[in-house]
């Protein structure tokens, strides 16, 4: 172990420069900026990820930020383990309806202020579960959304950028 | 249970004697009588078959079994919605009764447990296939979990929104102090209906529904539901797509097992393995997106075929690749060997013994880990697998070390597969061009898979007009979620997330 330690110290970080932040990303944000509230927020946002219905292949990805190569924490953004520490909610899935109670109750249960992303095609729209039974049909249809991150399931990039912009929409409006 | 052992029956005996259904490739299909239902739920209690799959439509039931290296499928038309329960004799099958009766109001006769599963109370009415939903079953709160007797017990709800970035499930434990004394899971919450939206929908959009069963075996789907297809029609997939397919179906195995070995050690607090088994897992999703354009491979195994040939220069990408592997996984597995206070959290925990992973028909590293040396591409089988050397590993000690240890050996073996898979790929055509095959006559196709997690079925039949009629695709984690409740009884709860991430069973391929 210790060997694989020095090593890495030497070799310096596996981890690589950021994407730019999503152009259309911070278009959609710019319009929804509540500068009091951003204020109160620094440079970092705590997210808490919520599936509500995905295949998992969203989760896959998002899991990626956390990795060496991607290493969200950098950038002041971070995952948390309650609705109660969050600033952001990211939701996956077209919601079913077996998770629209959860899925309220998870956004209820998260202070204000705070942002929904939407994460993956089926989140914006329903997407390929369009029309069943059992999908409410996109996170919109029961929470307010302020960014859509689009993608089946997007890329760690994507994401990235898509979150980096939200962040950076914090930031310019508190200078 | 009888005093004396009934002499064997033969599932092709079975289904010899039934009414044989044409056009069902590429087992048989037969419809049955009641007393050889009855009779058929005795052999699987017996441990003479193993369930692979029990579902429904309309006014029928169907089950597949493997009977030793046999395989086949057995229905029964059921007058009046019913049909005599398997699960009263054979518990494996007692879930997926209950999602038969709510999803087509057909009510298994005799089965102990009448609770809903796959319905919570939500859906609206007489939208599934025309079951009226008159009175919601129960809402949500009023679940009747399993009760435990006895003093000092409580209980611990957890989920269905979790604390790390995973799928939603509802676990209820019931503790003595720090052990768990039972411990039952609620699924349902991400069921989306898949199953209804394949009815009626063409073959390419059944296809893409199939690839996003569960996404992290996407891959593993999309190839079974291809099989099914494939079988169904008659159509032969061309040499080169053949063997694409199957470099793919390694490339998703190592990525999930990497990411697997990195998530379980993790849960032990044990940093530093998740961080370069998430890179390594990291490297292969890459090498994945610059061979086939995606990185988890969505939508690129189509009927027929594959959907895009390798990127130019891609070949070596994926030696370079396994030379990456070759090099760092061989210190990851001695760290992980020479560790003992890792050890000390995963040798003995969660233990599945080896008679309930017969029993239930266990696939995947759960099984293996178990003694149940069942794989896919062994039995029934599939090309290009014949033609390739490697090993099913097995374990029979069942614990989280060995299931750990599982996936440690699939890697190695997936590497020396892949290695073999570049140097034989054949040249030609990777797609035969579309067959849409127009006939008055309804086709069924069977086939089974072996994704990363186990063994993935996928039946289906495709009506006269060329469209999706009815498809059923069973995921591996049927047979290993109720087994995780066995797993970690007398556990202490500290060391569940370590025996969860041990199964890493699909909620959403489960909950459809």
């Amino acid at each position: 172990m210790r060997r694989m330690l020095f090593k890495s110290l030497v070799h310096g970080p596996l981890t690589e420069a950021a994407p730019k932040a999503d152009d259309a990303a911070l278009a959609e944000l710019a319009a929804q900026v509540d500068r009091t509230a951003r204020l109160r927020l620094g440079r970092t946002l705590s997210i808490r990820e919520v599936d509500a219905g995905s295949c998992n292949g969203c989760e896959l990805e998002i899991h990626a930020l956390n990795n060496i190569v991607y290493d969200l924490e950098r950038f002041g953004l971070r995952f948390v383990a309650s609705p109660r520490h969050a600033d952001v909610l990211l939701v996956t899935g077209p919601v079913t309806t077996n998770m629209r109670e959860a899925l309220e109750r998870t956004y209820q249960a998260t202070p204000a202020p705070k942002w929904v992303v939407a994460v993956g095609d089926c989140a914006r729209d329903g997407g390929i579960f369009a029309g069943s039974y059992a999908c409410v049909g996109g996170v919109s249809a029961v929470l307010p959304v302020d960014l859509h991150i689009r993608g089946c399931p997007p890329s760690p990039i994507t994401l990235l950028q898509g979150l980096l912009a939200l962040l950076e929409t914090v930031e310019r409006s508190v200078k | 249970m009888t005093e004396t052992t009934p002499a064997a029956i033969k599932l092709r005996d079975v289904i010899r004697a039934g009414r044989q259904v044409e056009n069902h490739s590429p087992w048989a299909r037969a419809v049955i009588n009641h007393e050889d239902w009855r009779q058929a739920a005795a052999s699987l209690s017996d441990g003479q078959w193993t369930l692979l799959g029990l579902w429904a439509e309309r006014d029928q039931v169907h089950m597949a079994i493997i009977d030793g290296g046999d395989l086949g499928l057995l229905s029964l038309p059921c007058e009046d919605k019913r049909f005599p329960s398997v699960g009263q004799l054979h518990p494996p099958a007692m879930r997926l009764e209950r999602a038969i009766r709510d999803l087509w109001g057909l009510e298994p006769e005799g089965l102990a447990d009448t609770r809903p599963w796959l319905d919570h109370g939500k859906w609206p009415p007489a939208t599934f296939n025309d079951v009226a939903h008159e009175a919601p079953p129960l809402a949500a709160r009023d679940y009747a979990f399993l009760t435990a007797e006895g003093e000092s017990l409580h209980q611990i709800p957890v989920g269905p929104v979790h604390a790390g970035i995973i799928e939603p499930g509802h676990f209820r434990f019931t503790a003595n102090g720090e052990a768990v004394v039972r411990l039952e899971v609620r699924l349902g919450y991400v069921h989306k209906g898949i199953e209804r939206l394949m009815q009626g929908a063409s073959i390419e959009r059944a296809a893409m529904l199939a690839g996003r069963v569960s996404g992290d075996s996407t891959l593993a789907y999309a190839l079974a539901f291809a099989h099914a297809i494939e079988a169904a029609h008659r159509i032969d997939v061309p040499p080169r797509a053949v063997w694409l397919r199957a470099l793919m179906s390694e490339l998703e195995r190592l990525a999930n097992h990497f990411g697997d070995i990195g998530a379980v050690c993790n849960d032990a607090a044990f940093a530093m393995m998740h961080a370069q088994c998430g890179h390594l897992r990291e490297q292969v999703l890459r090498v994945a997106d610059r061979c086939f354009g995606h990185r988890l491979m969505m939508d690129r195994v189509v009927p027929g075929g594959v959907e895009r040939d390798l990127q130019r220069d891609s070949e070596q990408e994926v030696h370079s690749l396994l030379v990456q592997i070759r090099k760092r996984f061989p210190e990851l597995v001695e760290l992980y060997d020479n560790t003992a206070s890792l050890q000390d959290r995963t040798v003995g925990t969660g233990i599945v013994s080896s008679a309930l992973a017969r029993q239930y028909g266990c696939g995947g590293y759960v099984g293996r880990a178990s003694g149940r040396a069942f794989d896919a591409r062994r039995t029934p089988g599939y090309p290009p697998y014949d033609r390739l050397q490697f090993e099913v590993p097995v374990r029979e000690d069942g614990d989280v070390d060995a299931r750990l240890w599982i996936r440690i050996h699939e890697v190695e073996q997936s590497v020396a597969l892949i290695d073999q898979i570049i140097r034989q790929l054949p040249r030609g055509s990777i797609r035969d061009p579309a067959q849409t095959v127009r006939t008055s006559q309804a086709h069924e196709g069977v086939a089974l898979v072996e994704g990363f997690r186990g063994d993935v079925l996928v039946w289906v039949r495709i009506g006269a007009d060329g469209n999706i009629e009815r498809c059923h695709l069973r995921d591996p984690s049927w047979f290993q979620w109720p087994l995780l409740e066995a797993a970690i009884e007398g556990n202490i709860v500290a060391d569940f997330p370590l025996c969860n991430k041990s199964f890493n069973c699909s909620y959403s391929g489960h909950d459809l």
